[in-house]
């Protein structure tokens, strides 16, 4: 009771209510603006949120993260084009009732189950806020280590069919994390005797230039979209009513949003697509998703919505961050020494609690301003991208340059969106790159200080936690090995279907050499030598 | 007509040969100053070595790089590989109108760089209207007002604001 009293005290300055405010907005209208998206928006703003105290810092960021997929479902339903990348799912169902004319139906729906798994996730937190608080202080070097090596590499596995190059931009990231002085024998790793790389390259500066000038180039180089937007009619509130028809289908798809989220690198997408297939599989009329279902929007909206809370937990019970947005927030937590992990629940438990109910009161205050203020909100849909383009290219200034008033921090800034925009256009993925900087970071400090206390290499797992991490990690590798054992059987077959000869190139130098060396061949052979033309030449 | 392999392949296959020959190309140069790069200290274990960090990170580059390339479904460079490469040197543009922004604020200013920049490079994407050149000015100042008057970011003031007369060249160099 002492800490949540002591929470509420945190949460009731009046920086804390401003912050929240100016998140939540904000937030709803960075998701509502199809190509800017939380990231763009989180990384322009981390520098300025350097000079602000840490919850306020925070509060701001955690209020974009989670106020965004709001504002993202509006052109998703509206224009078919989503908000936010999570919001490709709500398309499916949304944009189907649109063209039936049923738009303000549909945003009231997503907003109703936006706001339920918001809710719902966060509730769960609190629940079980003193259960982490006990096991996170279990959590040693070596169980940090091996919990961010599980993160990389479930950040990797997720990238189905790009596993490959999602490791390589992992360790890309890994490497740049690498670069400058090294902390603990003082020796330069890569700088080429270059002074500005000496004190390495600023997590915040990649992020700035992956995903803020990235997509800046991206609009800039493509086209302005047209896009007609439909009246809406009829009451928002009815999205409430029609939610607690689906009890069901809200709970299971906010508590898979919960758990997926806590799991690093997995995520909103893993989340939503295994609610749909649930709510499609238990539907009663499943041929209807895809085509407007109600069912179908609720579990693509609430599964997203869980996830924001959810993701805090590894970051703040183990310092670990499982996608980009929470590696960012990270950065604030350094800036201020406020060290996330084990010791953060020991000692500042008020200042955890009063996160989790300033996510809890977002959700509500961006219900509110959206029940009343959509009408005038759908208008930001149509900035054209070009526009947008220039703005976020002017807004990426304050965020580069502001840090250390370094030109040569914007030029590596330029570097870097320009690669990300190479990405960009090939679709690969840029979040690993990252990823891979900071897990690369802490994998590094872990290691050294739990390895110092092992003796053999066995040592290193004989901790409970440390062997079920471990276990994990094989478990892991040996699900992805055998999905990628049938992925290659899926397309020999279907190369089958096409060719009526095996596909393996040993196969056909094997029948070749039988067909050469066989009886029939030689006849085949002489027979042929008989009808081809006597030679003329004369010896 | 595509294979099977391209048919399953995620995003555009043009130009993917040639991000990956660049990748691994760049990856393999680094590698190999690694000796020269980073130092092997004596008397120090394995895993506390300098040089471990940037060889699993390297090395992994080089590794998952190549097998990247290896399963690529195509790995013959044609013309539209090129045209592809061509369209990724057309943010070089903008990258460029960036560096020039970041170069010209501490010298003339934030509010006044920002204020021309905006419209400026409205003008350079094709809008002509001047009701979206005045939003580009104001939003520039907007912009302005905000991080640098409002959120104190820290932005130095500019060589052009010393020779304000006393009092507001302090408010300047404080606010713009």
């Amino acid at each position: 009771m002492d800490v949540f009293l002591a929470s509420i005290e945190i949460l009731m300055r009046w920086d804390v209510i401003l912050a929240l405010l100016t998140g939540s907005v904000g937030g709803v209208l960075i998701g509502a603006i199809p190509g800017v998206g939380p990231a763009v928006a989180i990384a322009i703003l981390l520098p300025a949120t350097f000079s602000l105290d840490p919850i306020v810092g925070l509060t701001v960021l955690l209020g974009i993260y989670g106020s965004s997929m709001y504002g993202g479902a509006i052109p998703a339903i509206l224009i078919n084009t989503p908000g936010t990348a999570v919001n490709a799912l709500t398309t499916y169902d949304g944009f189907p009732m649109t063209s039936r004319g049923e738009a303000r139906r549909a945003l009231s729906l997503a907003y109703s189950a936006s706001f339920f798994g918001g809710i719902f996730s966060v509730l769960c937190l609190i629940f079980f806020a003193p259960i982490l608080a006990r096991i996170a202080p279990m959590f040693g070097s070596r169980e940090i280590f091996l919990a961010a090596l599980l993160g990389i590499i479930l950040v990797i596995t997720a990238h189905r069919r790009q596993t490959l190059i999602a490791a390589a931009l992992a360790c890309f990231g890994i490497f740049i994390n690498s670069i400058g002085l090294e902390a603990v024998k003082y020796t330069k790793r890569y700088t080429f005797d270059q002074a500005f790389l000496s004190s390495g390259i600023n997590l915040i500066v990649v992020v700035l230039g992956l995903f803020a000038l990235s997509q800046a180039f991206y609009l800039l180089q493509g086209d302005d979209e047209k896009t007609r937007i439909t009246k809406l009619k009829g009451g928002l509130f009815q999205g409430l009513r029609e939610l607690a028809r689906h009890p069901r289908v809200a709970t299971v798809s906010a508590s898979f949003g919960v758990l997926m989220g806590m799991i690093p690198g997995v995520g909103e997408f893993t989340a939503q697509f295994l609610s749909y297939t649930y709510a499609q599989k238990s539907s009663k009329r499943p041929e209807d998703f895809g085509h407007g279902s109600s069912e179908g929007l609720i579990a693509a909206e609430t599964s997203n919505n869980a996830v924001p809370a959810a993701a805090m937990v590894p970051l703040l019970a183990l310092g670990i961050p499982g996608e980009a947005l929470t590696a960012m927030m990270l950065s604030v937590f350094y800036v201020h020494n406020v060290v996330p992990g084990p010791q953060l629940f020991q000692n500042d438990m008020p200042f955890v609690v009063a996160l989790y109910l300033a996510l809890l009161l977002l959700n509500v205050l961006v219900l509110v301003f959206l029940l009343f203020a959509t009408n005038h909100l759908i208008r930001v849909v149509k900035l054209p991208n070009r526009f947008l383009g220039v703005c976020i290219l002017t807004l990426s200034f304050v965020g580069v340059y502001s840090l250390r008033n370094s030109v040569t921090d914007c030029i590596i800034a330029a570097v870097f969106g320009l690669i990300g925009f190479v990405l960009k256009r090939l679709s690969l993925p840029s979040v690993p790159i990252i990823l891979g900087m900071v897990l690369g970071g802490i994998m590094e400090v872990k290691l050294r200080a739990g390895m110092a206390r092992v003796k053999s290499p066995l040592d290193f797992i004989d901790r409970p936690i440390a062997f079920i991490l471990f276990v994990m990690i094989l478990g892991v590798l040996a699900l992805h090995f055998r999905r990628v054992w049938l992925d290659h059987k899926e397309l020999r077959e279907e190369k089958w279907a096409i060719k009526h000869a095996s596909t393996r190139f040993g196969a056909h130098l094997s029948r070749r050499r039988n067909f050469l060396l066989t009886e029939r061949g030689k006849q085949v052979r002489a027979r042929r030598s008989m009808l081809s033309r006597p030679s003329t030449d004369k010896n | 007509m595509s294979t099977p392999e391209q048919r399953r392949f995620i995003g555009r296959i043009s130009g993917q040969i040639i991000f990956a020959l660049g990748f691994l190309a760049f990856s393999a140069v680094l590698l190999s100053q690694i000796g020269q790069e980073t130092k092997w200290v004596k008397k120090t274990a394995f895993f506390a070595q300098p040089r471990f960090w940037p060889a699993i990170g390297l090395g992994g580059m080089v590794l998952f790089g190549g097998l990247h390339l290896w399963r690529l479904p195509r790995r013959r460079p044609q013309r539209t590989d090129l045209n592809e490469a061509r369209i990724w040197a057309q943010p070089l543009e903008y990258a460029l109108w960036f560096i020039a922004y970041v170069l010209l604020v501490p010298r003339l200013g934030y509010l006044p760089v920002t204020m021309g920049f905006v419209p400026l490079m409205l003008w350079r994407m094709g809008y002509r209207r001047a009701p979206i050149l005045w939003a580009g000015v104001g939003f520039g100042v907007v912009v302005v007002v905000l991080f640098k008057a409002v959120l104190q970011v820290k932005i130095p003031g500019a060589a052009v604001y010393e020779y304000l007369p006393g009092g507001l060249r302090s408010f300047f160099i404080l606010n713009f």
